[in-house]
């Protein structure tokens, strides 16, 4: 019954936020069809005709409708820029923000869970103490600055943008190697910033539960420090890691913007501040839609999860 | 054996990171950035400069502007002659021109196009403003089209309408949804669309059968950059062969740069201050909310003489623009206005100030006289440093400014709805004024609902619209010329903008890589962003010796060596956690 109710709410945010995203968008100062046309001979008519194409000269609640309808339809509109499906724009750039944010958030979590672990294992060493202020750092600075940064200080040794260079032989080694070639700078600027969160998170996590009785029980049962470590502490203190590791992979997708628009990824994030720039309402409100809706999912996947990893937490 | 295993993934790893993207034979390739997105390679839907530029190399128009002095030019068409009465146009599609797949072009293409215009609405989306005037295109024979035209238009000669092949595009269902992404394009530019992988990169190939000769090399790459510093660091790198748009800042970062040649061109493009007259709709009813007190054209000119335009041009462009005049930049020779002495309004504060005492608002207790509003937009390096140095102008000359600096959308929501006092604006123009003209005149005004206006100034003069309608019907070159002067003329001495300056096109590119490049006009002219696609077409790779290719080379070979480290170091941790284990168990 609760499994349900999760599911409920889950579907009730998406829909809320789809409801949000139509009137949120509008708001945006600028009307789409004069940027789309500015700078370029344009009459009053061209104009008035760009609107009807678009729908954009009825009256908001019909647009609201037509909008929703669509959506219930699995149909996202066309976008204004792209002259394309929304949903066909979204597909393409989705496979590029997952393999940049998926690589970094696998590195992330694996580095930040184990510093974390490291330090607050061994408190107040000079780990403890380097790891800490190099995490708070990098958790300070802004990732825009820090790309261009390491842009700067690698030189020749990794391409300064996007994913593939354009005179790469096609077969599939050669391509492989390429985008892994062109992931390297954006994914540790990434991993820079969200690793330090996971860390931090981590070390005073695992503070908290350095004290507790049991850790003292499993000493005294003559177990070497590794193991008490690796088997009842961390199991205990990773569950707000987890919960925090899963919200971020939803906040992720749609927070990779400013690395993905210094490295001009092509993905979700760039695609984000092209659309704004319109402002392009249908792509705009499609990518809050599948954005949102990561951020929604994740946060049910870490609740069931919850339940697995913490037998106190029941899900049914 | 977990160590052994470890130890075999770790050789494998590094022997596969190491190996550079393999290589065949490479042929020449010029790669371009571009800062803008594509929205779509249909030349019918394309309205991107960005789109409109690469459209320009896949199709040609029915006439080109030459690259050294931009006049009218063979393009489809060789001769081209008007009726008496200037309503009729007769092209000559000369015989041998062919489309990329080897089907010869023929006047009944030219006409196919230009119909589908006139018949489907979204054909008009990019270039309806071509055809508006048209009433009938025809094409009797293969050899000849004839436009008859509702009123005499000068501008015949001037348009830019890609010409489609009619073999594929009356195949096509729904212009609306054709994305043109049928590889390779059929086209009738230098150049032949071959892939295009959206924010990502575009491809084309050299059309070898161009009727004016084969490019020189056989690629053109277009690489896509959201981030304009990063675009001038990989042209310092030698990733990419040609940038454009530079900042000043960025220009001078490159000064001196192994392999790199720069080009501080003339641009298209020059920046104004709108100066609100008083904005007033079609049907004359008042709109926004400007200060009344700038519908004083007193007013307005003792504000233009406040502002030192030379100092702005040293201090905020870096010197790299050139004072501004009239609306039609220099870059545009014939129909670029400069004031003679007498009409000229030299830099001169203390003039201003008596100008404003007599026209009756002398300052106040405070000193002040009247306040007024700027806006421009944030992250603009020229709006954030000009509008500062405004504010001291002004207020020299008793004006207290309040300064606004807003997104690119809410600037362009202020200046169309009239609610600004003082506003920065610019325009990119075009080899023939029409266009930038035609922005202020009273028609161009919203209407009665404040809608559908596409007014650069609300500028609404009786003169400048007589004088406009004139060099429309125009056809003596000379006297067309006359008028366009005194338009901007009577733009100057009314001032609803004062034009501040024509910047500077700044483009870079690897010499080392190309020689040279046609620039557009062949006197201080830009290699991207022509009207035309000389700049490509014309480039010549340098005798090269091969591209920087050890740059691959080395960062996968970095990355090979960290990875092994890595998996050194894992091994080693294992084996003495294991032996821990055994010892203390």
């Amino acid at each position: 019954m609760r499994l349900a109710g999760r599911f409920g709410g889950a579907a009730l945010s998406l829909l809320m936020v789809a409801v949000l995203g139509f009137f949120l968008f509008r708001v945006v100062p600028g009307d789409p069809v004069v940027s789309m046309t500015r700078g370029r001979p344009t009459t009053a008519a061209m104009q008035a005709e760009l609107r009807a194409q678009f729908g954009l000269d009825r009256p908001l609640h019909e647009q609201f409708w037509s909008y929703f309808t669509s959506l219930l339809h699995g149909d996202l509109g066309t976008s204004f820029t792209f002259r394309r499906p929304v949903s066909e724009v979204i597909g393409e750039r989705l496979g590029p923000t997952l393999l940049l944010v998926g690589t970094a958030t696998l590195i992330a979590v694996l580095l930040g869970l184990w510093l974390g672990v490291r330090a607050a294992w061994r408190r107040d060493s000079v780990f403890d103490r380097v790891t800490t202020g190099v995490s708070l750092t990098l958790w300070a600075v802004p990732t825009f600055w820090l790309g261009m940064l390491l842009m700067m200080v690698t030189g020749d040794l990794f391409p300064s943008r996007g994913m593939r260079d354009t005179d790469t032989a096609p077969d599939f080694v050669s391509q492989a190697l390429d985008v892994g070639h062109h992931l390297v700078l954006p994914s540790v600027t990434l991993v820079a910033v969200v690793c330090a969160e996971y860390a931090l998170v981590m070390r005073s996590s695992l503070l908290e539960e350095m004290h507790a009785p049991y850790l003292t029980t499993a000493r005294a049962k003559g177990l070497r420090d590794d193991l008490v470590r690796r088997r009842h502490a961390v199991p205990n203190a990773v569950l707000p890691a987890i919960t925090l590791v899963f919200l971020r992979f939803g906040l992720v997708v749609a927070g990779a913007i400013t690395t993905e628009t210094v490295f001009s990824w092509p993905g979700l994030g760039l695609l984000f501040y092209d659309a704004l720039t319109g402002p392009d309402y249908f792509l705009l409100q499609g990518l809050l839609v599948v954005t949102a809706g990561a951020v929604v999912v994740m946060n049910l996947l870490a609740d069931l999860l919850h339940g697995v990893l913490d037998p106190r937490v029941k899900v049914v | 054996m977990r160590v052994k295993l470890c130890a075999l993934l770790a050789i494998a790893t590094t022997v596969g990171l190491s190996a550079p993207p393999a290589s065949a034979q490479q042929p020449v390739v010029l790669k371009v950035a571009i800062v803008q997105q594509i929205d779509s390679m249909n030349p019918f839907l394309a309205v991107f400069q960005s789109s409109t530029e690469i459209g320009r190399l896949m199709y040609d128009y029915l006439t080109a502007y030459a690259a050294a002095d931009q006049s009218v030019t063979e393009g489809l068409a060789n001769r081209w002659e008007p009726s008496a009465d200037r309503l009729t146009w007769t092209f000559t599609i000369p015989e041998g021109k062919k489309w990329s797949d080897g089907v010869p072009i023929t006047a009944r293409d030219v006409a196919f196009t230009y119909n589908l215009m006139l018949t489907d609405e979204v054909a008009r989306t990019a270039n309806g403003s071509f055809v508006a005037n048209f009433a009938q295109v025809s094409a009797p024979d293969d050899r000849t089209v004839v436009i008859r035209t509702k009123t005499p238009q000068v501008t015949m000669l001037a348009l830019d309408v890609p010409i489609v092949p009619e073999h594929v595009w009356s195949k096509v269902g729904s212009i609306k949804d054709f994305a043109n992404d049928r590889m390779p394009v059929v086209g009738s530019g230098p150049f032949v669309l071959s892939e295009h992988v959206p924010g990502q990169f575009i491809k084309l190939k050299a059309n070898k059968t161009y009727w004016r000769g084969a490019p020189k090399y056989d690629e053109l790459h277009f690489v896509y950059f959201q981030n304009s510093d990063a675009a001038v660091q990989a042209l310092g790198k030698g990733e990419i062969d040609l940038v454009n748009r530079m900042a000043p800042a960025q220009f001078d970062s490159l000064a001196g740069k192994a392999g790199v040649t720069r080009n501080k061109a003339m641009g298209r493009r020059f920046t104004e201050l709108l100066i609100n007259p008083g904005a007033q709709t079609r049907t004359g009813e008042p709109i926004g909310d400007g200060s009344p007190v700038l519908r004083d054209v007193r007013v307005r000119r003792a504000l233009a003489q406040a502002i030192d335009l030379d100092a702005l041009v040293a201090r905020v462009n870096l010197g790299y623009a050139e004072k501004g005049a009239g609306l039609v930049p220099p870059v545009f020779g014939k129909y670029h206005w400069q004031p003679s002495e007498a009409q000229a309004r030299a830099f001169d504060p203390p003039a201003a100030n008596a100008a404003l005492d007599a026209a009756g608002y002398p300052r106040k207790a405070d000193g002040t006289r009247f306040p007024l509003r700027l806006i421009g937009r944030a992250g603009r390096a020229y709006d954030e440093q000009a509008s500062e140095y405004l504010k001291r102008s002004m207020s020299d000359i008793g004006v207290p400014l309040d300064v606004r600096l807003v997104s690119d959308n809410q600037l362009n929501e202020s200046t169309t709805a009239a609610t600004y006092d003082l506003a920065f604006s610019g325009w990119s123009t075009n080899i023939d004024p029409d266009f930038v003209l035609g922005l202020h005149t009273c028609a161009q005004r919203p209407g009665a609902d404040g809608k559908g206006g596409t007014t650069d100034t609300y500028f609404c003069d009786e003169t400048y619209d007589r004088l406009y309608a004139q060099q429309l019907s125009e056809f003596d070159e000379d006297r067309r010329v006359e008028i366009v002067k005194q338009m901007q003329a009577r733009f100057y001495d009314q001032v609803p903008a004062v034009v501040l300056a024509y910047e500077n096109a700044l483009e870079g590119y690897r010499s080392d890589h190309f020689a040279r490049f046609t620039t557009q006009p062949a006197q201080g002219g830009v290699i991207m962003a022509q009207n035309g696609m000389w700049g490509y077409y014309g480039a010549e790779p340098a005798q090269r010796t091969a591209r920087a290719g050890g740059t691959g080379w080395a960062g996968f070979a970095l990355g090979g060596a960290a990875v092994a480290v890595l998996v050194a170091a894992f091994v080693v941790l294992a084996r003495r956690r294991a032996a821990t284990a055994g010892e203390r168990e």
